[in-house]
């Protein structure tokens, strides 16, 4: 610890000469060779390791995008999403996460005199630009919360489409609340609520030339860690699917992505093999071989689709709005002026710390009561468009479900699969470019 | 066989387009943002003059125990020999004034050793291994004393979360982000050189 302090040392002199009026008790003359010690002030963790944190992502994300697309190993895949969850999951304690960044992004945006930490910036910006060109290889073996869920699938089910639809929207739900709350500077709730930090923290850890500690996660955030993964036994990667906000943002991106991954190596031939071997229900059928309406009422439904739209958006818009000041609350100012304004009006007797810590700024009242207001009013406009957003992203999941494409093979949805490579081997192609013995019978899940 | 072939190059062309736009979109957000990193990026710290000494410190922390302690600006200090950060509210000078036995001090771990150095005064120091940060000492300190004793984040401990979980649950807000070659907000620092 003393190797890495060093030692600033507050002028005596001047301090004397200066502060004096304020001490209560006279600094002492003294009168043997006694000297003050200094105030000692370690250093925070070198700037180099921002630089180690990049490195290690980048070669990841190579590594990830390499193994899952050109080399088609899912085992080499297992060994790099361990290897994630053991560095940017307990080696770093979960932070900086590439999740978490997305709201220093949004208060960067929002407020100019917020720096983004550089390490912070290329975790944002690294995985959307592999998801780009390689699809979500970031999910498959990068993310270490991906890598702890998808490490403990066990005996993955069947969702029902509908729910996966359903429950598909949550993480567009979250990723506009977290955007709403960083951008105002009202809170980080993805790194509040993110299930599965307390369990990075729970090892001890030591630094170079420190003495061992121990990090704790909150108990509550381990309780609800503790059920995603004994849900997770069952349910492949709940976090993933239907809550995570970057996995939300990845899945757009990966639709548009220039390369992917393939289940079969060269061409698919039909053999339905590999239908139920994604624990995500990621792989879509050939349309011919789906029941479908036809097309009339599909156009039909879609032009529907498009008068409704506009008045979905208003109204979850309108919704918004109206819970803008019950959301403002999550803001410290709004909290304060809360309180203040409880005590004024003799609501609640005696002072907490909150409003002594105000009335120690020996500020006006009126001027807190005026800030909270412009708070309340940012949390209206805010509202809006949160609601907007969340009406926007149900019609457009209506649209995309009344939109027929045409499949000819046996695919991976390129929004929904995260590249783990796991139908890879139930492919006969593939079983026959590995050397492998044909699958006999139905595949295990 | 026709229908679907051009289906699929139309649908090929929108995936395209919307893959230049995604480029573009998050090359551009890089490029802005870019401009405005800080390399070496931030820490938490406290500001001293907005604590309240509300105690979540030692409780709230990621770290057990917690990453903030107790600093002391010696040159700020009176070196009182009745110390209001070290002796309880009260405390009645007797015959083991000079070594108080634990149940004496104010600190719950005992983390101030006091030490004479001449006549009436008496340097005090915290062992921060066994300091909490739990602010007892400092609030006795402010109130009554010269205010020298403060909590600061010692950076050899702080893991440096995204989002400092004492920050949040701070009730004077008295946690922000400050540069990390800058990474103490100390008492007395302005009067510096
Ligand atoms: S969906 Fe989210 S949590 Fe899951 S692997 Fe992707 S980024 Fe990580
Ligand atoms: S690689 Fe295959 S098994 Fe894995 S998510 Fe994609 S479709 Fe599902
Ligand atoms: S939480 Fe805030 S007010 Fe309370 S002791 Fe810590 S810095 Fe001071
Ligand atoms: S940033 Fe994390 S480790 Fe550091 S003081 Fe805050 S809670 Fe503790």
């Amino acid at each position: 610890m003393k190797r890495f302090a060093i030692i600033v040392g507050l002028v005596a002199a001047a301090l004397v000469s200066t502060a004096q009026a304020a001490e209560r008790f006279a600094l002492p003359q003294f009168k043997t060779s006694y000297v003050r010690p200094l105030t000692e002030v370690p250093p925070a963790r070198p700037g180099v390791y921002e630089f180690v944190d990049i490195g290690a992502l980048l070669v990841a994300l190579a590594a990830a995008s390499y193994l899952a697309i050109k080399m088609r190993s899912r085992r080499g895949l297992w060994w790099l999403a361990l290897g994630s969850l053991l560095y940017f999951g307990f080696w770093r304690g979960g932070c900086v996460c590439s999740i978490g960044a997305i709201q220093n992004v949004a208060l960067a945006v929002a407020d100019s005199t917020y720096v983004v930490p550089l390490a912070v910036l290329a975790f944002f910006i690294l995985p959307l630009v592999f998801t780009l060109f390689f699809g979500r290889t970031f999910c498959a073996a990068v993310c270490p919360l991906g890598a702890i869920q998808d490490l403990v699938i066990a005996r993955p089910v069947k969702v029902p489409a509908y729910l996966e639809h359903a429950l598909g929207l949550l993480g567009y739900v979250y990723l506009g609340a977290a955007v709403l709350f960083a951008a105002t500077g009202s809170a980080f709730i993805i790194c509040e609520y993110d299930p599965f930090v307390s369990f990075f923290r729970l090892v001890p850890f030591q630094r170079p030339g420190d003495t061992m500690q121990a990090i704790n996660g909150s108990t509550n955030m381990l309780l609800v860690g503790a059920g995603f993964l004994a849900a997770g036994l069952f349910i492949a990667r709940p976090y993933c699917r239907w809550l995570c906000p970057l996995g939300a943002v990845l899945r757009l991106l990966g639709l548009a992505s220039k390369w992917r991954v393939t289940i079969t190596p060269d061409e698919c031939v039909q053999c339905r093999l590999c239908e139920d071997s994604c624990p995500f229900g990621a792989i879509r059928r050939p349309t011919r071989d789906e029941p479908h309406a036809p097309r009339l009422l599909d156009r039909r439904r879609l032009a529907t689709l498009i008068v409704v739209v506009p008045i979905v958006l208003a109204g979850s818009g309108v919704l918004g709005g109206w819970l803008g000041p019950t959301m403002a609350r999550m803001h410290y100012t709004v909290r304060v002026a809360d309180r203040v304004r409880m005590e004024e009006t003799g609501r609640v007797a005696g002072t907490d710390d909150m409003s002594e810590a105000f009335y120690a700024t020996k500020q006006p009242r009126e001027t807190l009561y005026a800030d909270a207001r412009d708070v309340e009013h940012t949390f209206v406009i805010g509202g809006w468009l949160l609601g907007a957003w969340v009406g926007l992203v149900i019609a457009l999941k209506l649209i995309q479900l009344s939109v027929r494409r045409t499949r000819n093979d046996w695919e991976p949805d390129r929004g929904t699969c995260v590249s783990c490579g796991r139908c890879f081997e139930f492919c006969p192609v593939e079983r026959d470019r590995l050397k492998k013995k044909p699958l006999s019978g139905k595949a295990p899940a | 066989m026709a229908d679907p072939k051009k289906k699929m190059s139309r649908r090929e062309m929108f995936r395209k387009g919307a893959l230049g736009a995604g480029i573009v979109g998050v090359g551009g957000a890089a490029a802005l943002l870019a401009a405005r990193t800080a390399k070496g990026g931030t820490v938490w710290q406290i500001d001293p003059e907005k604590c309240v000494q509300c105690g979540q410190c030692a409780t709230y922390c990621v770290i057990d125990p917690s990453a903030v302690k107790c600093v002391h600006a010696y040159a700020l200090c009176g070196y009182c020999d009745l110390c209001f950060g070290y002796f309880p509210p009260g405390f009645e000078p007797s015959e083991s004034f000079e070594q108080p036995a634990a149940e004496a001090q104010l600190c719950p771990t005992g983390a101030i050793k006091r030490k004479w150095i001449e006549g009436p005064h008496y340097e005090y120091t915290i062992d921060e291994d066994l300091c909490i940060g739990c602010g007892k000492c400092i609030k006795g300190c402010n109130n009554f004393g010269n205010g020298s004793l403060f909590l600061q984040v010692r950076h050899n401990r702080c893991v440096n979360c995204n989002e400092c979980s004492i920050a949040a649950a701070c009730p004077s807000n008295a946690i922000r982000r400050v540069p990390a070659d800058h990474p103490y907000l100390l008492k007395g620092e302005d009067h510096k050189g």
